[in-house]
C-alpha cells in the first residue's frame, strides 16, 4: 500500500551520509540474511528445535533500515519480540537472540548492555517508555561535542493502542528526551487490521499532537527507512526532541508459529496489501544503478544460507541454563527467604 | 580503655532531634542526594510544591531541576521513565503520590520494574527507590488509603518495607535507596506528622537495619504489625498492661523480605501471636505470617496466630474509617481471643 505523505521533521542534514556503494551491498547482504534466518526459524520451529517464533517476513527493510540508521556505539535500541531483523543489522549475538526462542531465558543470553540492545521485551509496548527514562539520562549526562546518544523505541500499530505509549510520547516530549519512536506499522496486530486498531489511520499524525515532527515513510523501501531514520536520530541527536518514524509496512507471515492467518485474511490479500516484496525491489534498484549483478545476489543468499546454518548449529548447541539461576537473578542482593527457597530446591531436584 | 576513663563518657551523647516523619524522610532524601550524584527525584508536585506532604520540601531549590524535577500526571509513565534512567545508570527515587495511584503502574511494577535484573541476567540492575505514601486514616478522598503491602510482596523481584517512626524513617530510608535491587518504600501518611526523637548517627551499622525490631517486649503474646499500626498496638501494649498483661510488639518493618527469624524468636517466647494491617484480610500479608508462625512455632503456640485487619470492603469513606482500621477495642478483643483460647 501507498503511504499517505507525511514529514514534518526540520529539513536538516542527517549527521551520517547517505550510504555509498559498499554500503548499499552490505545492506542487500543484511536484507538476504535476515530473510534467510527469519524463514530458518520457522523451519526450526516445525523441525521442533524450537517451541516457537515470531517471523518478520516482509519487514526486512523497516527492521535492517532503522537497524542501519542508528550509531550502536552511543544509542540504545529497546524492541519489541519482532525486532530479529534490527537485532542481526545491530551485531547482536544472534545465537544468544535466538536462545529466547528456544525457551531458554526470557531476555535473551544476550548482554543487553554491550549489545545496546534492551532485553527481549513481550509486553505490548512495555519498553516504550524505558526508551524515553534512558533517553532523559542521556540529556543528565550532558551531550559530548557529537550530540546525545539516542533511545530508540520500536514499537507497533497494535502497541499504539497502549496507554504506556502515550504517556511516552508525552513525557518525551515534555523532557525534550532524544528519542525516535520507530513504528512499525505492519498492517496487523495478531488477526485485528490496522484499520480496527489505530483511530485516524497513523501513528505519525498523532505527534503534532504532542508538537513533535513525524514522518511517515515506505516501510518496504529499505533506503527510505535508512533515511528517515538517520534523520529521526540526527535531530534526536541534536537536542531537538523527540521523532515518530512511522514505517508502513506489511507483516507477511503469520503473529507467530502458532497464529493461523487463514482465519482472518486470505492468500489474496495477503499477495494485494503485502505489495512487492521487499528485497526484490532493492534488487532491482541496485540492479538500475549497476551496483549488483545476479552473481553478487547469488553469492550473497549463499552467503544468508551458510550463516543462518552457523546460528542453526549455535542454537541446537545450546545448553540449558541451570535451575539455580532461577534463584541467582531475582535480585542483585538475594535475600534469606529466596536462599532458604533455594536450598530446598536443590536438596529436592538434586538428591540421588 | 584507660582507667582514669573507665566508666566517663568519651564523647557527649548525641542530641535527639525532635522530627516529624515527614521532615525525617526530607531529611534522609537530601543527605541521599548530596552523597549519590546518580539519585533524581521526581514525581508529580515533587518540585516547586514539595509534594502534597511537603516531604520534598526545598529540595529541588538545593539540587535543581535535573535533580528533582516535576513529571506529567502518568504515574506508569512515572515508573517506566525511571526503569529507563536506571538502565542509564542513575538511580531514581520517584515518588507515588497516593497508595491508589500506584495501581496505574503496577504493570510496569510487575512486568518490567521487578523482573529487568531477573531477565537481563543482573546487567540490567534496578537501583529505584520507589516512595509510596500509603496506608489510611486521614479521612482522605477514594484511593488515598489503600494498603498495598500483600500486593507487592508476591511479586518477585521487588523488597518491600514501611517505617513506623521518625527515626527509622531516617535510617531505613537511607538504608533502602543504598540497595541495588527495587525497594518499594511505603510511609505510613497518617504518622507524617508526629513528631518524635530522632538520632542522626544511630542504626548507621546496616545489619541493625534489615530485619524486624521490638518496640515493646512482653512475655504474654506478640503483636505484629507496621506502618502506622505499631503505634496504635504500642497504645494497646500500654492499655493491657493496666490488666497486667504483657503484650510484645514486634515491628516487622521489612515486608519483603520478611524476618522469619525474628518473628520465630518473638512468638517461641510469647507463644501466642496476634497479626494486625490495615489491608482487607483475605490474602492479606496477615495470611503469610500466620502461615510462617505457624510452621516455626507449632510445638509452643497456645493458640491459633489470630488477625485483626481491614474487612474485605472497598477502603471506606472518612465517615466509616475507623469502623474499617483495626482500632485499639478490635485489638484487645484479638488479644483476648488468643489468651482465652483452650484446645478441644
Amino acid at each position: 500500500m501507498a503511504p499517505r505523505a507525511l514529514d514534518t521533521l526540520p529539513p536538516r542534514q542527517a549527521d551520517a551520509a547517505a550510504p555509498d556503494p559498499d554500503q548499499l551491498r552490505d545492506l542487500y547482504r543484511l536484507l538476504s540474511n535476515v530473510r534467510q534466518l527469519d524463514t530458518s526459524a520457522v523451519a526450526w520451529q516445525r523441525q521442533g528445535l524450537i517451541p516457537g517464533y515470531a517471523p518478520m517476513l516482509g519487514q526486512e527493510a523497516a527492521q535492517v533500515g532503522a537497524g542501519f540508521g542508528v550509531d550502536k556505539t552511543r544509542d540504545f535500541v529497546f524492541p519489541t519480540y519482532r525486532e530479529m531483523g534490527v537485532a542481526y543489522t545491530l551485531g547482536v549475538n544472534m545465537v544468544e537472540y535466538m536462545s529466547t526462542h528456544k525457551a531458554i531465558w526470557h531476555g535473551g543470553l544476550y548482554d543487553p548492555v554491550a549489545s545496546h540492545f534492551a532485553p527481549f521485551q513481550a509486553v505490548v509496548g512495555g519498553s516504550v517508555l524505558h526508551a524515553v527514562g534512558w533517553a532523559h539520562g542521556q540529556t543528565l549526562n550532558g551531550a559530548s561535542a557529537d550530540g546525545l546518544g539516542v533511545g530508540v523505541a520500536f514499537l507497533g500499530d497494535g502497541a499504539s493502542s497502549q496507554g504506556d505509549v502515550h504517556e511516552a510520547m508525552n513525557f518525551a516530549a515534555i523532557l525534550k528526551a532524544p528519542v525516535v519512536f520507530f513504528v512499525q506499522n505492519n498492517g496487523w496486530a495478531i488477526s485485528v487490521p490496522t484499520e480496527q486498531q489505530v483511530a485516524g489511520g497513523s501513528v505519525a499524525a498523532r505527534a503534532a499532537g504532542y508538537g513533535m515532527p513525524a514522518v511517515r515513510v515506505d516501510g518496504n523501501d529499505v533506503l527510505a527507512v535508512v533515511e528517515a531514520t538517520q534523520r529521526a536520530v540526527a535531530h534526536a541527536r541534536a537536542g531537538l526532541g523527540p521523532v515518530v518514524v512511522e514505517a508502513m509496512t506489511y507483516r507477511r507471515g503469520p503473529h507467530s508459529t502458532s497464529d493461523d492467518p487463514g482465519r482472518y485474511r486470505t492468500l489474496e490479500d495477503e499477495k494485494i496489501d503485502g505489495g512487492e516484496d521487499p528485497l526484490n525491489r532493492f534488487r532491482s534498484v541496485l540492479l538500475t544503478q549497476g551496483l549488483a549483478d545476479a552473481s553478487f545476489f547469488a553469492e550473497a543468499d549463499a552467503g544468508a544460507q551458510t550463516r543462518a546454518d552457523e546460528i542453526r548449529d549455535g542454537v541446537v548447541a545450546l545448553d540449558s541454563r541451570p535451575g539455580s539461576e532461577m534463584f541467582d537473578f531475582v535480585f542483585q542482593e538475594s535475600t534469606p527467604t529466596l536462599g532458604a527457597q533455594a536450598r530446598q530446591w536443590r536438596e529436592e531436584s538434586e538428591h540421588v | 580503655m584507660s582507667e582514669v576513663l573507665e566508666g566517663v563518657r568519651e564523647t557527649a551523647p548525641t542530641p535527639l532531634l525532635q522530627l516529624s516523619m515527614q521532615q525525617a524522610i526530607n531529611r534522609a532524601l537530601g543527605e541521599i542526594l548530596e552523597s549519590d550524584d546518580r539519585a533524581l527525584i521526581f514525581g508529580e508536585d515533587v518540585g516547586v510544591l514539595g509534594g502534597v506532604f511537603r516531604v520534598t520540601d526545598g529540595l529541588q531549590q538545593r539540587f535543581g531541576a535535573n535533580r528533582v524535577f516535576d513529571t506529567p500526571l502518568a504515574e506508569s509513565g512515572i515508573l517506566g521513565t525511571a526503569i529507563g534512567l536506571a538502565m542509564a545508570g542513575f538511580h531514581p527515587i520517584p515518588e507515588v503520590q497516593f497508595d491508589g495511584f500506584a495501581y496505574p503502574a503496577v504493570n510496569q511494577i510487575i512486568t518490567q520494574l521487578a523482573r529487568m535484573n531477573y531477565r537481563s541476567r543482573g546487567r540490567l540492575p534496578m537501583q529505584v527507590t520507589l516512595r509510596v505514601p500509603s496506608f489510611g486514616g486521614i479521612r482522605a478522598p477514594e484511593h488515598h488509603g489503600e494498603s498495598l503491602e500483600s500486593l507487592f510482596a508476591h511479586v518477585p523481584g521487588l523488597k518491600v518495607a514501611s517505617p513506623s517512626n521518625p527515626q527509622q524513617a531516617y535510617h531505613l530510608l537511607k538504608h533502602a535507596a543504598s540497595m541495588p535491587d527495587p525497594v518499594i518504600f511505603m510511609e505510613p501518611k497518617a504518622r507524617y506528622w508526629n513528631k518524635a526523637g530522632v538520632n542522626l548517627a544511630a542504626d548507621e551499622d546496616t545489619a541493625s537495619l534489615e530485619g524486624s525490631v521490638i518496640a515493646r517486649p512482653g512475655k504474654h503474646a506478640t503483636l505484629i504489625a507496621w506502618g502506622a499500626m505499631v503505634s496504635r498496638c504500642l497504645q494497646v501494649a500500654e492499655l493491657a498492661a493496666e490488666d497486667g498483661i504483657e503484650l510484645e510488639v514486634l515491628d516487622l518493618r521489612w515486608l519483603k523480605p520478611i524476618d522469619e527469624a525474628g518473628l520465630a524468636a518473638s512468638v517461641s517466647r510469647t507463644r501466642r501471636a496476634i497479626v494486625v494491617h490495615e489491608g482487607p484480610h483475605t490474602a492479606g500479608l496477615g495470611a503469610e505470617i500466620a502461615a510462617l508462625v505457624s510452621q516455626s512455632c507449632f510445638d509452643t503456640l497456645r493458640a491459633p496466630v489470630e488477625r485483626v485487619t481491614g474487612f474485605d470492603v472497598p477502603y471506606p469513606s472518612g465517615d466509616l474509617e475507623d469502623e474499617y482500621i483495626p482500632n485499639i477495642d478490635r485489638i484487645l478483643f484479638g488479644v483476648q481471643r488468643v489468651l482465652e483460647y483452650r484446645r478441644g
